[in-house]
């Protein structure tokens, strides 16, 4: 995202600050009722007294340190599965010319229309069959052979000379120790794009996860927040805004910290 | 040999898609064909009974109609507004990179994190909007709980969650156009307005193709919002289909009328993966 373009001429500039302004509101103000008592959340002074103590009491209303552990198992098993099985399959489509290939990423890129959530009904009568209901295994197992992630590597091996890999091979390399030494390391920011892309989707997902737990145990975040933000659950805004700023925190600070990247690697994952 | 080995590589992930995605598409379509199982009367083949219901459920064709309306009222505002913000953000603005953060950030947030957040906009007296409108003596409105106003509140939120991911798409596509247009429109003294109709637009238009179609299939997935703001009332006046799936599904306990509406969101599905196929064709002709 170079330094192109012209300088903005001053009413546009205006204009395209207080759109930002807007558009970053809903956040600003979930963290000024978080950080203020109760009796300022619809009421905006500068002279309010700040406070942690909506955090506090999120914090004990809600097992918050479960849900988190459970989210980063929960994406940290998807994405280390999903680096293996799409390095594999990626591998296998980029430079081997099997029998039946073509076809098998026909079928492969359907993955990509059908997502896991669409099939809702389905999967959890194969996750009850396979005894997986209320499992962080089970919340996973969907998505861990990503369409996505097959094909984006697929590309990338694509684009790895071959001389290098025939060079590795007389040096007297395996075809997986070609994989590793060779593909791998060439591939470096397609899994780093792709491993932001498959983070921030797994740990803002929401409707399977709610579908397959039903228990503190295995439920993540966002599934935890739902239940946390449920009007009938009687929590007062400042509540379940500090609830909401401590689930998303942890993203927000990684988006924070490397803009440029997160948007990349989503503008990668959208153009596929 | 390298047939072996090619096979062997993509089992493993081919023993899940199939296990995870094309065995529960064949499954679904079988099962809309049987009756839901109970303890006293096992599930039979009905043929298309279930799609008959299906055509006769006055509640199937309202989510199909919200989902209709919720593409038609979210898509194109949230296309003009990402443009827009991509010619903004492409300038040499002062502060850019923090615009665009503000433009982009919502995009990070999980939906039932912001819907929560913007639940408290709508809520009733003493919601924001309602203060708002308290200032200017405007009645309070009960915004989620009129069928008149609850979709359209849904669709606020969306298009203000959406429109910055579709604008790295158009910066993108920006940054890829050679600056000897500009230059030149510059020299012949083209008004800003008349190179942005008459050269830019007309350039970005694979871009706007595509963000179209990724928009349309993205907008029968988006349920999450449903769960926090409204639970797809009141009578289901902001519902969309997969919501209604899941109710069916998981509250009425109706597996095979589900499996039937979730081959109904399927075909819908594969539909725009042809119309997205063609358009890919296209671009290639362009070239």
């Amino acid at each position: 995202m170079s330094a192109a373009g012209r300088r903005a001429p001053l009413l546009e500039t205006a204009a395209a600050w207080l759109l930002a302004l807007l558009w970053l509101s809903p956040l600003l103000y979930a963290f000024w009722a978080a950080f203020h008592p109760a009796e300022y959340a619809t009421r905006f002074d500068l002279l309010a007294p700040l406070s942690v103590g909506n955090f506090a009491k999120a914090w004990t209303y809600a097992p918050f340190a479960r849900h988190f552990v459970n989210t980063v198992m929960l994406v940290t098993m998807i994405l280390s599965a999903q680096l293996v099985l799409c390095t594999l399959a990626g591998y296998a489509f980029a430079r081997f010319d099997f029998a039946g290939r073509d076809i098998a990423f026909g079928f492969v890129l359907v993955q990509l229309l059908i997502m896991p959530e669409v099939l809702i009904v389905e999967n959890y009568r194969i996750m009850s069959r396979l005894g997986l209901v209320d499992t962080i295994l089970g919340i996973g197992l969907p998505y861990m052979a990503s369409a996505f992630g097959i094909f984006l590597l697929r590309q990338t091996f694509k684009t790895v000379p071959r001389e290098l890999e025939d060079a590795a091979r007389v040096e007297g390399c395996s075809f997986l120790g070609v994989l590793w030494r060779v593909y791998v390391p060439l591939a470096r920011p397609t899994y780093l794009a792709y491993g932001l892309v498959s983070v921030s989707y797994h740990w803002n997902n929401f409707l399977w996860p709610l579908i397959i737990t039903n228990t503190v145990e295995t439920r993540p975040l966002t599934v935890g927040l739902a239940i946390f933000g449920a009007p009938e659950s009687g929590v007062d805004w400042g509540v379940i805004s500090a609830g909401t700023i401590m689930a998303v925190a942890p993203l927000l600070v990684a988006f924070l910290l490397f803009q440029r990247q997160f948007m990349q690697s989503f503008m990668q994952a959208g153009i596929k | 040999m390298k047939h072996v080995y090619g096979w062997l590589l993509l089992t493993p992930a081919a023993i899940l898609l199939v296990g995870f995605t094309h065995y529960p598409a064949a499954a679904t379509l079988f099962d809309s064909l049987f009756s839901t199982g109970t303890v006293v009367r096992p599930s039979r083949f009905v043929g298309l009974d279930n799609y008959a219901a299906l055509t006769d459920d006055p509640i199937f064709w309202q989510v199909l109609g919200n989902n209709f309306w919720f593409a038609l009222g979210t898509i194109p505002t949230s296309i003009a507004l990402a443009l827009l913000m991509a010619l903004w953000v492409n300038d040499r603005l002062p502060a850019r990179a923090l615009v665009r953060m503000a433009y982009f950030t919502p995009t990070v947030l999980p939906m039932i994190a912001v819907a929560n957040i913007w639940l408290f906009f709508y809520t009733p007296q003493i919601g924001l909007l309602d203060q708002i409108g308290a200032f200017f003596t405007v009645p309070s409105r009960n915004w989620l709980g009129d069928p008149d106003t609850a979709l359209a509140c849904t669709m606020a939120m969306v298009i203000w969650k959406e429109a910055g991911f579709f604008m790295i798409f158009y910066l993108a596509a920006l940054q890829s156009l050679p600056p000897e247009l500009e230059e030149a429109a510059k020299l012949e003294g083209a008004s800003r307005w008349y190179f942005f109709r008459r050269v830019t637009f007309p350039l970005l238009m694979p871009t706007t193709l595509f963000v179209m179609v990724n928009a349309t299939i993205n907008s029968f997935k988006l349920v999450d919002h449903l769960f926090i703001l409204t639970k797809g009332g009141p009578d289901n006046a902001s519902s969309l289909l997969l919501y209604y799936i899941y109710q069916v599904a998981f509250s009425f306990f109706d597996t095979a009328y589900a499996s039937t509406l979730t081959v109904v969101l399927l075909v819908l599905l594969a539909g725009l993966a042809v119309a997205q196929f063609q358009l890919v064709e296209k671009r290639v002709h362009y070239r």
